[in-house]
Order: C-alpha cells, then structure tokens, then sequence
C-alpha cells in the first residue's frame, strides 16, 4: 500500500530530520529521494577508489547538537570531529595563519599589524554580540510581523526586547551591522589586507554577492553562529565525510519506522479539493498521504512540482522572483601526497584547517566583477581543505583528499548553459590558482571530480547550484524566508509544507529547517511535539 | 650564582625531552611528583585525536608492583575483591581493593604474566599496604616503576600504527590481552587496555627504550595522524567512556580524615567487581553486612539537559539535596552532558528523574541553573571499535 500519513520530498538533510521528528510523533512516514542514494548535498562518495569525497557540504558546524543529542545520532554512528588552523597565503610568498590559541593568534595577527591583533579582541567581541541575537531563533519558528495571533505577539515582543535591551549604540551597530558589507565591517576594525581578506571570505561563500555587497556581514555571521560542543564559530568534519550525517539520520528516521524511497522522483504534488493529497512520480507511482512535506527549494517546489491552477498567482510570483543565484563550484581532489604550500612548513597544524589564497578585498571584490560578466573568476575566492589531515578515513595512508569550493561561478557563462570547455576553462582557473602558491600541487593530483553550477544544479537538485538554496540577504532572511506570509513552514495549499533550507534559519547543514517544520505540522495535527527546544546561550 | 642550592620539586620521565618539545602549549601539571603536560597544543583537537586517529599519553608515572612467588594468586585473591584464577596468563583484570572495612582504597590493572608472576599497575602508591598484607604469603614485591614506563597509544589507527612498529598481528590481540615482543633489542610488551573506551593500547618498555619507543612512534604514526594528548583531553575521554578516577570520584579510603567520606564499592557501582564466592579478601565481612543492611551511597550517571556541564553541582530531588557530582563534562563524541554523581540511598536508582544545581559564570556573571537530568544505566559512549577483534585499521 502507498498510503502514508506524511510523504517527504527528498532526502537531504533536512527532508531526513523532519520524517524522522514526524516518526517519532507516531505517523507512518516515507521520505522520497530522486537519486539513487540518499543525503542530497550532505553525501560522501568514493569517486576514485580508496578516496572518498564529500562533494558538496564539506563542513560540519551548524549542526544543531539539540537535534544530534534528540536523534542519538552518535549511537547511530555519527562522529563530528573539530578541526583547528587555516591559512591565506599571499602573493608575496608569506601567509596568515589562523591559530585557535588566543595568544598564539594575536601574535601572528601582529606579525602583521599590531594594531589589528589589539583590535581582534573588539572585533570578536562586537561579532559574538551578533551571534547570541540569532543562535536562540535558530530552532524556533520566525513570529509573522502582520499576525495577531498571540504566539506571534508574544514572539514578536521577546524578539523586540532581546534588541532594545541592548541599549542605543548597540542597537545602532545591530541595525548597521545586519544591512553591511562584510568589507565595510571589517574596515571598521582591520587595516591589514591580508587579515581582512582572510575574515571576509565567510561572508560570500555561497552568495552572489561581493565583499562590498550591502548584506555580506550577515552572511559572515552566518558562517560563525554555529558551534562544536559549545565553540561558537568553531567548525569539524563528519568523519567517513559528510554523508555519514545523511546516514545517521536515515538510521534514527528508520528506527522510528520511516521509510526511505530512493529513485523517487516526483513529478507534482496531488491536490484534491485545496489539501496535499499526495505525490505522483514520474513514472507513474503514486504515494497517498494527507501531509507532503517539500525538501526542495522554493522555486522548485512552487515551479516544478506543484500546479499552477493549485496555487496563488501571489506565491507563483514570489517563487519566480524568490533570489537563489548560482555562485559557486566545487573540485574534489584526490591527492597523491600533501602539497607544499610556500612560506608554511607542511607539519604545521595550521594546514590542517581552511586555506585561501585572496590576500585583500580588492581580489576578492575583481573575483565577483567576473560573475557580474557572466563568467567564472580568473582569480577565484577558495575555501580549500585537507580532510584527509585529520579524518584518516578519506583516504589511504600518507595520501590526501582536498575539498576546494570555488567562488565565483555563474549559474550561465555569458548568458548561456555551461559546455564542457568551459567547466575545463574553471577547473583550469582553480588548479593554476592553487599551483601559483605550491609548486608541487600539479603532481600529485590523482583524479579531479569538477562541478559547476550545472552539475550541482543536475545531479543535486539545487536551483542555480545555490549551496543555501537562496540567498541569505535581510529580504530573504527570518520572517522573509522564503517570502513574506509563509516562513513559518506551510504553503497556501492545506497539508503541504516546506522544510528545506530554503526555510528559516536557511542553509548550512543545520537540519533546523526540517526540525522547525516538523513542529509546525505536529501543532496542526494536534499531536504532542517531538521536536527540541534550544539550548539557552548564556 | 645563588647560595641556594637548587632542589628540584617534580621530576620528569624518561619520556620528557620528547614531551617538552612537542608541548607548544607549555601547559604542565603535577602527577606523582612528575611534571606532565595538561595539554599539548589544543585540549579539543587532541582529545579528538584519541576518537578519530591515535592519541599517545605518557604514563609512566603509573604506580607498578611486581607480585611473584608460590603464593602470588592466593596473595593478590586476598587483596583484591575480584576472583584473581579467572584472570589467564598473558591477560588484564581491572580491579579495586579495598581496607578491612570494605572501603575503597583504589582501583588498578592486574596484568598476569605468568603463573605466579603478576604487575599491579595503580594510581595511588601501595608500598605499605601490599607490604603488610603479604603476612602469612610466601610472595615477593616489587616496586617496579621507575623500570618500567609506558605510553597509551589509544584510538582508531593506534593498532595500525604499533603493528608498524613491529607488534605483528596485534589485530588478533583481544581486549585485555597481554603481547611480548622487542624493541631495539630490549623487552616492549603491548597491553589491549585503556582509559578512554576507544580501540587502544598500552606499550611498555624499560626506561632507556623512552625516547626511541616516542621518536618511532610519531615517525610511523605520521600519515596515521597521531598526535600527543595531554591529561586534559584524557580527562574528558574517561568521563565519557564511563571510567572513575581516584581523588576524583572516590577518596582512597586510607587518606580519609573525616567520617563517612569514604566508599564502598557497591557504592560506587562496582557491585560486578565484588565475588563473595572466592577465598576471604580484605574487607569481605564488612562488604557481606552492607550487602545485607543496605549502603549508605548510589553512584549515578546522570544525562543531564541542557549543555551547561554540572560541575561540582548539587543534586536534588524535589527541594531536597541527595547528592554532589563528582565529574562531569559535556561529551564531544556522544554529544551529550554527562555527569557521576553520589546520591544518597535510596534515591538514584536507574530511570530516576533529579535536578542537577549548576552554577557557571560568564563575564564575571554568575548564574544558577536548574538542570533536570535522568539516572542512566550505561556509559553514553559506546565504540564497537573497543571490544572489535580483529582490531579495525581505522
């Protein structure tokens, strides 16, 4: 029988955590998956033996440990393990190193400028500031400004007072802070180039925007609310790659009786009389259920899989102008050896964490020019890593795995569908990047899997190969995610919501999305909740 | 020149020279009079090191005894409360003793090399005690310590690492076994032990075999991605994995001054560790009345909500106090927030509902915390790589 109580679309991360919370509640749930494996962007493959990728999320930080904790996802076999250090080199053969020791950290800041290593403390403070606003909404759902429902209200008022508490100046610095450029905020601390450079590349990663770009800060921000027991900022792999979260959630989903449905893949959404009905594959199958839950990004969902004739004129044009633009690529490397990178001794721990090779704003400022043009980066952004440094399951002995994410890439070159030349054209430009600062990196690479947008977008299912599945900017944020009227997970359509990261609190493999949802349907089901509250920052 | 002479207060081990110059932290505590380095170079990073790749601890400062004679098995029977016979040749047993009131003096690893030839390897020094309670045994003891020292060498790789070393098929090697081989020409035995709940090892070796044994190590280890770990980082693996620590979670019951501050072991819930079937053994009696009128003391593992750590907390129930935590730590593999605590008969059993009183400070703010936590009946972290034979690559 394909009768379900909850079908949900897609079996990512967050499609994962909401069946599982839905399961837990008691409902009989099948997660459908279009590939023929499970874990969406959150996968590890072994596309050259002996080497294992995670090929697209590479890092494990927003993880929400309520849910890790709620789920028993360690009992299920997930392992997160904190890496440490990074690096930026530069075109002057030196480079910055980011040391987790405080004081080892100010005195590398000051090799470079003294009075950026004393403002850092000022810096990570007004940071920190930003992050304690945003970490207690993560797992909650954002309060509709226009409801007078009074959870809403009540909401609304906290959310309100958690900023006019702190005081004028900060709330000044707040409102500022959230509408900046990541480049204009760290003007405002940092004088040095590199030391800038180095910060601010989290505030574009997976954004369509330049470090200049008014709404960047955010994004920075979005990149440090996330923590390792309890290291706000800090980041760790999933060791066996990031498939092995996919996989614990598939196992805590499945020992609440979910079912998982790969090669699934739907063709619209049932709607009988205004309610969710359930879905219909593209080959025909039909799964009955009063509650379909969509794991896909909101152009997709109102776009593909839903009919028009089934929807508000208002939510299709939402969903059409709904932002969620290409930005990025990705090389996975297989790696003879470690590459040696100039001025840093290889043994050196820093290797060991995120490495750059932007030295100023004003590369990085070019690097988006590029995408502007409507081609990829000559100079491009990287957020290059050895995961193979400190998970020793990603490859064999004394060879290495490396992760490169490569901004910018645009979703079309010059207007039109990316061919394969150009995909040699941008894996060319990332491979020179990275060999102009290590001259042996050319040699030992073994096997290189290079995704465009066009790959991530065909083989993930990510619109555009938006890694958050829409942009994290103010109008797309909180209240506005996705859009305005529907960012407490349910859709105009009775019986159908949304859970993906294109949801509140957005991207990043957080799983709150699917948990928040999950919430949100329990409440109209009138079932007890299964679903954590957060943990209080202190 | 100064006109005092200088008296050096801690000593180091022969692992030292190696030691220092890997602590970039230049973080040193004490432990038995021995300068140890509570950290490396990153409390987080090497204790993950321990859960993901190799960790090497240096424990030489261990307390070692060598029992030989005609008499060694009765001798040690007498002294420990667990059945020594079931302890093979070339196999370890955990094991506590206690005084002639039943009360906790320590716990240890009781390594059988042969028939009548074993090494007590404990926290606390034991001179006296076993001295005196070899009356009436014909037995010899040996403080062996300074001659033999060692390294953990515990986590995933650490078997393919020592397997390189040379310690051929110790995947085949079980838990609590014991191998021999050489080292540079001198005796290396390999112990399938630790105190961090992961796959692990001890190595020991005499102590001119130190720096050698360390260098080799950390060369072969390198693409295994071994790392030093300082007794921070193990302090946060055995709280997860569920072990005791003297001085910690128990007094040892002779340096007890106050009144009831000691423990028996039913109260630190070692129940298993306790065969009243064998021969008689220091503190039976005692032990046979509690057993029949009831102990004073629950030990508890507490699952604790929230991510707050419920050190040196209060445990309540209702608005009364029954207990104090005795360690605790939000574990980083298990993610959970773990704590043991001592709980006053007859609350604390298994599923009981407590609240845990924490108190932590942030920027010179202190705040309390009323943290409800729930009596747990195993440790949370649970690696099958532990008890796996053959021992997995990684």
């Amino acid at each position: 029988m394909n009768q379900y109580d909850a079908i949900v679309i897609g079996a990512g991360h967050n499609g994962l955590t909401n069946g599982a919370y839905l399961a837990k509640a008691g409902l009989k749930v099948a997660v459908l998956e279009r590939n023929p494996y499970i874990g969406g962007a959150t996968v590890s493959r072994e596309l050259h033996k002996g080497w294992w990728y995670s090929n697209c999320s590479y890092v494990s930080s927003l993880l929400r440990p309520e849910i890790t904790r709620d789920l028993e996802l360690p009992r299920h076999g997930l392992q997160v393990v904190s890496f440490g250090g990074g690096a930026t080199f530069m075109r002057n053969g030196d480079y910055f190193g980011n040391y987790s020791d405080h004081d080892r950290h100010y005195r590398e800041l000051a090799r470079h400028s003294k009075r950026d290593a004393n403002a850092y403390d000022r810096y990570a403070a007004d940071t920190s500031l930003q992050t304690k606003l945003i970490r207690p909404y993560l797992l909650r759902t954002p309060p509709d400004p226009t409801s007078i429902k009074p959870r809403d209200l009540r909401d609304l008022l906290e959310f309100a007072r958690s900023f006019m508490d702190l005081g004028e100046e900060k709330l000044l610095d707040t409102i500022k802070f959230w509408t900046a450029s990541v480049g204009d905020y760290l003007n405002e601390y940092f004088e040095t180039d590199v030391i800038k450079a180095h910060m601010a590349g989290s505030g574009i990663i997976g954004t369509a925007l330049g470090v200049y770009s008014p709404g960047t800060a955010y994004v920075l921000l979005h990149h440090y609310m996330g923590d390792v027991d309890g290291n706000v900022g800090a980041w760790g792999f999933a060791r066996g790659g990031m498939g092995a979260i996919a996989d614990a959630l598939s196992k805590a989903f499945q020992s609440y009786g979910g079912e998982i449905i790969c090669d699934a893949n739907v063709d619209e959404i049932i709607v009988k009389n205004g309610r969710a009905a359930g879905v219909a594959l593209k080959d025909g199958t039909e799964y009955r259920a009063p509650i379909v839950v969509s794991n896909l990004d909101p152009k997709r969902t109102f776009l593909d899989i839903t009919n028009p004739s089934d929807l508000p004129k208002d939510v299709l044009k939402k969903a059409r102008n709904f932002k969620i633009r290409g930005s990025s690529g990705k090389l996975n490397i297989a790696l003879d050896g470690l590459p040696v990178f100039n001025g840093l001794d290889p043994r050196n721990r820093l290797m060991a964490g995120d490495l750059h090779f932007s030295d100023s704003l004003e590369r990085q400022e070019r690097a988006y020019d590029d995408w502007k043009a409507g081609t990829w980066s000559k100079d491009p952004y990287l957020d290059m890593m050895i995961p193979s440094l400190t998970d020793p399951t990603m490859a064999p002995p004394g060879k290495h795995m490396m992760s490169v994410f490569v901004q910018y890439a645009p979703p079309k070159v010059e207007g039109r569908e990316w061919t394969d030349e150009d995909k040699d054209g941008f894996e060319k430009s990332v491979i020179d990047q990275i060999s102009n600062y290590s001259p042996n990196f050319r040699d030992l690479i073994l096997h290189c899997e290079t995704r465009t947008p066009r790959e991530i977008e065909a083989e993930v299912g990510l619109t555009e190969g938006n890694i958050f599945m829409g942009e994290l900017t103010f109008d797309q944020l909180l209240f506005n995610r996705p859009f305005p009227g529907y960012a407490q997970y349910r859709s105009p359509i009775k019986g159908m919501y949304m859970c993906s990261s294109g949801t509140h609190p957005g991207g990043g493999v957080m799983a709150a999305p699917g948990a928040n949802a999950a919430r949100e349907i329990l409440a109209d089901l009138k079932k007890p909740n299964t679903v954590p509250g957060g943990y209080a920052d202190d | 020149m100064s006109d005092v002479s200088r008296d050096t207060m801690l000593l180091t081990t022969p692992f030292h020279s190696r030691v220092e110059a890997m602590c970039d932290l230049n973080d040193w505590g004490n432990w038995m009079g021995y300068t140890t380095p509570n950290a490396y170079f990153d409390v987080e990073l090497e204790y993950f090191a321990i859960r993901s790749t190799t960790g090497v601890f240096d424990l030489s400062p261990m307390n070692k005894y060598r029992v030989t004679g005609p008499d060694a098995q009765r001798y040690l029977d007498r002294l420990i409360t667990r059945d020594v016979s079931k302890i093979g040749v070339n196999r370890v047993g955990y094991a506590i003793w206690c005084d002639d009131n039943g009360q906790v003096m320590d716990d240890g690893t009781i390594f059988r090399l042969g028939e009548q030839d074993y090494r007590i390897c404990s926290y606390q020094r034991a001179d006296d005690w076993l001295a005196w309670n070899t009356l009436g045994f014909d037995v010899t003891i040996e403080n062996e310590s300074a001659a033999v020292v060692g390294l953990a060498v515990q986590g995933p790789t650490s078997c393919t690492v020592l397997t390189l070393l040379g310690c051929t098929d110790l995947n085949q090697l079980k838990p609590f076994g014991i191998a021999h081989y050489t080292f540079e020409g001198r005796p290396m035995m390999v112990s399938r032990t630790g105190f961090t709940g992961d796959l692990g090892y001890e190595v020991w070796v005499p102590p001119e075999s130190a720096e050698a044994l360390w260098d080799q190590l950390f060369e072969l280890g390198r693409d295994y991605l071994i790392k030093p770990i300082g007794s921070h980082a193990l302090e946060l693996a055995r709280i997860e994995a569920g072990f005791l620590q003297a001085n910690v979670d128990f007094m040892p019951a002779e340096e007890v001054v106050r009144v009831g501050r000691t423990r028996s072991p039913f109260e630190l819930g070692l129940d298993w560790l306790v065969d009243f079937k064998k021969p008689l053994f220091n503190g039976r009696s005692a032990l046979l009345k509690e057993q029949e009128k009831g102990s004073r003391y629950r030990f508890a593992m507490l699952d604790v909500e929230g991510n707050k750590p419920a050190e040196h907390s209060f445990i309540l129930k209702g608005d009364k106090q029954v207990g104090t935590v005795t360690s605790a730590a939000w574990c980083p593999t298990a993610k959970a927030n773990i704590a043991y605590a001592q709980i006053e008969m007859p609350h604390g059993a298994v599923g009981d509902e407590l609240v845990a009183e924490i108190y932590y400070q942030r920027e010179l703010h202190w705040t309390r915390l009323l943290a409800p936590c729930k009596v747990i009946d195993a440790p949370i972290f649970k690696s099958p790589k532990r008890w796996q034979t053959p021992a997995p690559p990684h």
